[in-house]
């Protein structure tokens, strides 16, 4: 079982890492003690690798910094659903292999510190005794994390995505 | 049936029509990024994707900007990473001081009507300005442009806004920018391109304004049809004018002989209000510069107002020129001696305090008006900072009462 970690609409990149807390700025700090260190120092302290987090509209919105789903990935953060994803930061998570899952009916079935079993090849996720369906992930973008991300596929398969 | 300009932009690169809802492979005409991503970005090649050189050197351009000059010993070598890098691979670098990325590639003509020019920065929607189809992505992207030449985009659907009439005195680019913000919200146009229409006359710096902007609203790009200014300065392909008959996911009318001045409240860029709503509220910082807002005729806008005045001993005011060559332009008339006489400082031309590094970091409580583009809590500093989000016009006028104020009262 793992953890759900509930949060509002449009949480922003400098939310999620400060540019204060960028790697070019503490180029020997490891960027995942980072996460949310100001806008949710709970998360920051306690989230365990496997957490899920749950939002609302236009999560990751704001800069291009990849390093807030870096710091993200290196919290293991099981997944993310949300009601909707900002593109670039949509894209940045596909391409480092963080799940992503647009969920908006979800969403508002799930609670902040609910313990869950996420289930991502049945697409499930269970709360208790309730059992949630799960929009599938994009066949294209469930391509990308697959093969471990976009330097992986490339490697992998000598051809772009949708080349 | 016609075609978006981002449906153009891309049949172009292609050689074949594209519709929006496609996903396609292109080579990108231009691939920036600045000195806080850069260093990141070679890793990723050399680590990651094993390589040690870039696939087309004259596709890249890096510049210096977020934290230039350095301020600590970590940001300056990882600079000199970045300078050996593009040294070894022939990579054109703009220095220190040079100014934004955005801004300089504009006056470099590096970013040209038609052209894909994506970057390692949200804000690379700026090149729309100048008609180009300018979008940001993250590191991982574009260290797999620089391994391969290419990359692939979803082709956007586009929402188009319809502008009418003028600006009234005492209402800028900056005000509109906001306006849309406030019309469609921060995710309006998520996924989307912004084409702005009804602005033939608008010159490139509000363009720059606007296009800057697009990102605020989660678009992909935001574009405005060359023409005026940007058809004397660029060479506009034959090609890249307004079909009637393109299809638009969705249009919104604004009207200019209405708009009042808008200010975007903490802690979002769509919690925006008419200036009346917050006037007379204090503040302890200006920074007037950014992107978005740090060109010569926004410093001339408010040396317009601030001239025969004193800024409040209460606050401080910040000038970041976009660059050196709009630094040299407010120089070659009374535009910044007037700010400097009056109480403003002046500090090195680049992206300044926007993002809370240097040249103007917020402490706990302070709150700041900032010609920029971003009010996200903590941005700037203190996560218990406040910024609020307005024109060049109303940062002046505010200056010298100490005090919010609407421009057209001074």
């Amino acid at each position: 079982m793992v953890q759900i970690w509930k949060f509002g609409d449009d949480i922003d990149t400098d939310q999620i890492v400060p540019g204060r807390y960028a790697p070019y700025m503490r180029p020997n700090e490891d960027v995942g003690k980072a996460a949310f260190i100001e806008a949710h120092p709970e998360f920051n302290k306690l989230a365990e690798p496997g957490d899920i987090i749950v939002a609302g509209e236009n999560f990751g919105c704001g800069s291009s910094r990849e390093y807030a789903v870096l710091a993200l990935k290196r919290r293991q953060i099981g997944a993310i659903i949300a009601k909707s994803f900002a593109r670039i930061f949509y894209r940045n998570a596909i391409n480092l292999g963080l799940i992503l899952i647009e969920a908006p009916l979800v969403v508002d079935e799930l609670s902040d510190h609910d313990l869950c079993t996420l289930d991502l090849d049945g697409n499930r996720l269970e709360v208790g005794n309730h059992r949630h369906r799960l929009p599938e992930i994009s066949p294209f973008a469930r391509e990308i994390v697959s093969a471990g991300g976009l330097v992986a596929y490339i490697q992998t398969n000598d051809r772009l995505p949708g080349e | 049936m016609g075609q978006t300009l981002t449906e153009k932009i891309f049949s172009n690169s292609l050689g074949r029509v594209v519709q929006a809802g496609e996903i396609v492979v292109v080579q990108p005409d231009v691939v920036m990024s600045h000195d806080s991503l850069t260093p990141g970005i070679i890793d990723i090649l050399q680590q990651d994707f094993g390589r040690n050189t870039v696939q087309i050197p004259n596709q890249l351009v890096f510049s210096f900007d977020h934290v230039a000059p350095a301020s600590t010993v970590g940001t300056a070598e990882n600079q000199n990473k970045v300078r050996a890098f593009a040294q070894r691979n022939n990579i054109r670098l703009f220095e220190v001081g040079r100014g934004i990325c955005h801004q300089v590639l504009v006056e470099e003509g590096i970013a040209q009507p038609g052209f894909i020019v994506l970057g390692a920065d949200s804000h690379s929607t700026s090149y729309g300005a100048v008609g180009a189809f300018g979008s940001g992505m993250g590191s991982t992207d574009v260290a797999a442009i620089w391994a391969t030449g290419k990359t692939w985009l979803r082709v956007p659907e586009t929402l188009r806004i319809l502008v009418r009439g003028r600006f009234q005195s005492g209402v800028g680019p900056k005000d509109l920018a906001l306006k849309i913000g406030r019309e469609l919200s921060i995710s309006g146009a998520t996924y989307q391109t912004i084409e702005y229409h009804g602005l033939d006359w608008l010159p490139l710096y509000g363009r720059q304004t606007l296009c800057s902007m697009a990102v605020e609203l989660g678009a992909k790009a935001g574009i405005v049809p060359p023409s005026g200014e940007i058809s004397r300065r660029f060479t506009v392909p034959e090609w890249l004018f307004v079909d009637p008959d393109a299809s638009y996911f969705r249009t919104l009318e604004i009207d200019l002989e209405t708009l009042e001045p808008q200010i975007a409240i903490p802690h979002a860029v769509d919690h925006v209000v008419d200036i009346s709503v917050v006037a007379g509220k204090k503040f302890d910082q200006i920074f007037l510069g950014t992107c978005t807002n740090g060109r010569y005729e926004d410093l001339r806008a408010a040396a317009l107002i601030i001239k025969g005045h004193q800024i409040s001993d209460q606050v401080r005011f910040i000038i970041t020129p976009a660059s050196s060559h709009e630094l040299l332009r407010a120089m070659a008339d009374d535009t910044l001696s007037t700010l400097i006489a009056a109480g403003a400082v002046l500090s090195t031309p680049g992206c300044g305090a926007c993002m809370g590094r240097h040249q103007g970091t917020l402490g706990k409580n302070d709150v700041c008006l900032s010609t920029g583009n971003r009010n996200f809590k903590g941005r700037m500093g203190d996560p218990a900072s406040q910024i609020y989000l307005v024109s060049p016009a109303v940062a002046a006028a505010s200056a010298i009462r100490g005090a919010i104020t609407d421009p057209r009262y001074i």
